[in-house]
């Protein structure tokens, strides 16, 4: 037995020891397996066309007094917010809703190389996202102006943009890492939602009536902290705000999360 | 090669894989083979690293499944074809297997071509794939990076006679390269004739391993009488272990351990009449791992 195993082994060709796979490959595998699904796909155009249909909206329905940048990128800004999130949620849940996990854990065993480049893909579309989006906004301004026959306003400058960018980075984040946390599409979002619009309204009615809260909120209410992101300039200590509060509601969970998928049983 | 050494697994005060030790070779197919629940898909699980062992370890080419620098070039691997995203199609499935591993694209059409199917199937998505399909899909996939060692749960799964058929050559082919094959199956006819070794599992642990022809010679001598009860009492007297059979279908037959001859000569002297006498491979592996598996079985009862 012994024998006729040895002779039949050197009939296959010995092979060098292949390559480690770089992330940088295992990124752009990410990247593809957010378009190459239909709702992968539909969810990014849909980007776009929100995106559209916001610009749309504001050439027909605001006033020419407010045809002015910010106008159109707050009504952009609104539902890419909510879009981009989602995105970032399924990049993750789709491995264990979908048990595609099974395929990528085996060509990939290195979970957290996994997690990285679905991080970095995340990062990535979350930014082109939104300079398209601001682009076709720029877009609409130039136009609508134009038709309106009123001056282009600009009033949204370079930095201010370069934190609504950040802004909706972040809340990209935080799907990403509720992705990581839940493991499952339906969950993660429902979280989201609780995360994003039930816990803030619930810290606004602590804060109305209680002053030691609303002293703290700043500090402890991560939405708090991030809706400054996109009113105006940021004071250094509503940097501080945003650091702190994603310490402890982006940070730290996004630990844990990873260290249950690096444990977690893939089946 | 596969080396399992001392594979645990529990899940709270369950024991899912107990003890589990043996090593597939190179240039043979090996059977992985036990009933509904015993641990095979858990075993191979943590053999690919997507479940961690509670204690033992399993090598594949000599090293951890995370120490391969690229797994899919060395290992082979089918776990559940349905775990899919059922909104991509056959074809991306595998390209995105093929630029993970780093393969050319050509990969992707030679593979499709292997398992037959079609450029409308594969552009179809996965959702719409029949079990079979998805299959051929899995097997696509793990051939993908032509690896050395091949992994397979329950591959003929879903997979119709002659698509049976081709992957019973394939892995008959793979093998006789000098790749290593385990594959799983509940199935005893199905490992029967294309494992050359066969590792036997019934609640998590090992009852039987060993070549094929080894655990065959050892079911002994099937034995069929109208006077069950009067051939027992005439082989308990001359010393010779049996157990009942269930081969021929009904109560009347007994396993014998011990040659057809003496069998005879025993039943003779004791004026038994026979209806059947003949050595218990010919029933297959089937009588062999019911037995094996009989207190560890959920049937466990029948036997
Ligand atoms: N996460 C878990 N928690 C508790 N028990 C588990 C878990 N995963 C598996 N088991 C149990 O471990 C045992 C072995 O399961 P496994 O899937 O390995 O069986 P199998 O041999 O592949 O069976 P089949 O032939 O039906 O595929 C089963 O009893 C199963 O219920
Ligand atoms: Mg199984």
């Amino acid at each position: 037995m012994t024998t006729i195993a040895l002779e039949q082994e050197t009939r296959r060709v010995p092979r060098p020891a292949p390559a480690p796979i770089p992330l940088s490959r295992i990124a752009s595998v990410e990247l593809r397996k957010s378009f190459n699904t239909r709702s992968g796909f539909w969810l990014l155009a849909s980007v776009g066309i929100a995106a559209v249909i916001a610009t749309g909206a504001v050439l027909l329905f605001a006033p020419n007094d407010q045809l002015t940048y910010d106008t159109f990128g707050a009504a952009i800004g609104i539902p890419l917010s909510i879009i981009l999130p989602v995105v970032a949620i399924l990049s993750v849940t789709s491995e264990w809703s979908q048990r595609s996990g099974l395929t990528t854990f085996t060509l990939v065993p290195h979970r957290s190389r996994i997690v990285l480049a679905k991080g970095i893909v995340a990062v990535g579309t979350g930014v082109v996202s939104m300079v398209s989006a601001l682009a076709i906004g720029a877009l609409g301004n130039i136009v609508g102006s134009a038709i309106a026959g009123v001056p282009t306003v600009w009033d949204d400058g370079p930095a201010f943009l370069a934190d609504v960018v950040l802004f909706n980075v972040l809340g990209m984040l935080v799907g990403f890492m509720l992705g990581l946390l839940i493991r499952n599409s339906a969950g993660a979002i429902v979280a989201y939602f609780v995360y994003s619009f039930v816990l803030p309204t619930l810290a606004m009615l602590l804060a109305d009536s209680q002053q030691w809260f609303r002293d703290l909120q700043p500090w402890v209410d991560v939405t708090y902290a991030q809706s400054a992101l996109v009113n105006g300039t940021m004071t250094g200590e509503q940097w501080a705000n945003l650091g702190v509060t994603h310490l402890i509601w982006l940070v730290i969970p996004l630990i844990v999360g990873v260290r249950l998928v690096l444990r977690s049983e893939v089946k | 090669m596969i080396k399992v050494e001392s594979l645990t697994k529990t899940y709270g005060a369950f024991t899912a894989v107990d003890d589990v030790t043996f090593t597939a070779l190179p240039g043979r197919v090996t059977g992985f083979l036990g009933p509904n629940g015993a641990g095979k898909s858990t075993s191979m699980r943590i053999m690919v690293g997507l479940t961690p062992a509670s204690s033992g370890f399993a090598e594949v080419s000599g090293r951890r499944f995370a120490d391969l620098p690229n797994p899919g070039l060395e290992v082979g691997v089918l776990l559940d074809a349905s775990a899919q995203h059922a909104g991509r199609t056959g074809r991306e499935i595998l390209t995105v297997a093929q630029q993970t591993m780093g393969l050319p694209s050509s990969r992707v059409d030679e593979m499709l071509d292997l398992v037959s199917l079609s450029p409308t199937e594969s552009g179809r998505r996965v959702r719409n794939y029949s079990l079979g399909m998805r299959q051929r899909l899995g097997i696509a996939t793990a051939l993908l990076g032509d690896p050395e060692v091949l992994i397979l749960d329950e591959p003929a799964n879903g997979l119709d006679p002659a698509g049976i058929r081709w992957m019973r050559d394939l892995l008959r082919g793979y093998a006789d390269q000098g790749g290593t094959v385990l594959l799983s199956s509940h199935l005893l006819h199905e490992i029967e004739v294309i494992a050359d070794d066969l590792v036997v599992i019934g609640q998590g642990k090992i009852v039987a391993q060993g070549t094929k022809a080894e655990l065959l010679r050892s079911a002994g001598t099937l034995v069929r009488t109208p006077n069950v009860q009067e051939l027992a009492n005439a082989l308990t007297a001359s010393g010779v272990s049996f157990a009942p059979s269930h081969a021929t279908g009904s109560a009347d037959a007994l396993r014998v351990d011990a040659e057809a001859e003496l069998v005879g000569k025993v039943a003779h002297l004791a004026g038994v009449p026979l209806v059947e006498l003949r050595a218990a491979e010919g029933a297959g592996l089937e009588e062999m791992f019911l037995e094996l598996t009989a207190d560890t079985q959920r049937d466990g009862a029948a036997a």
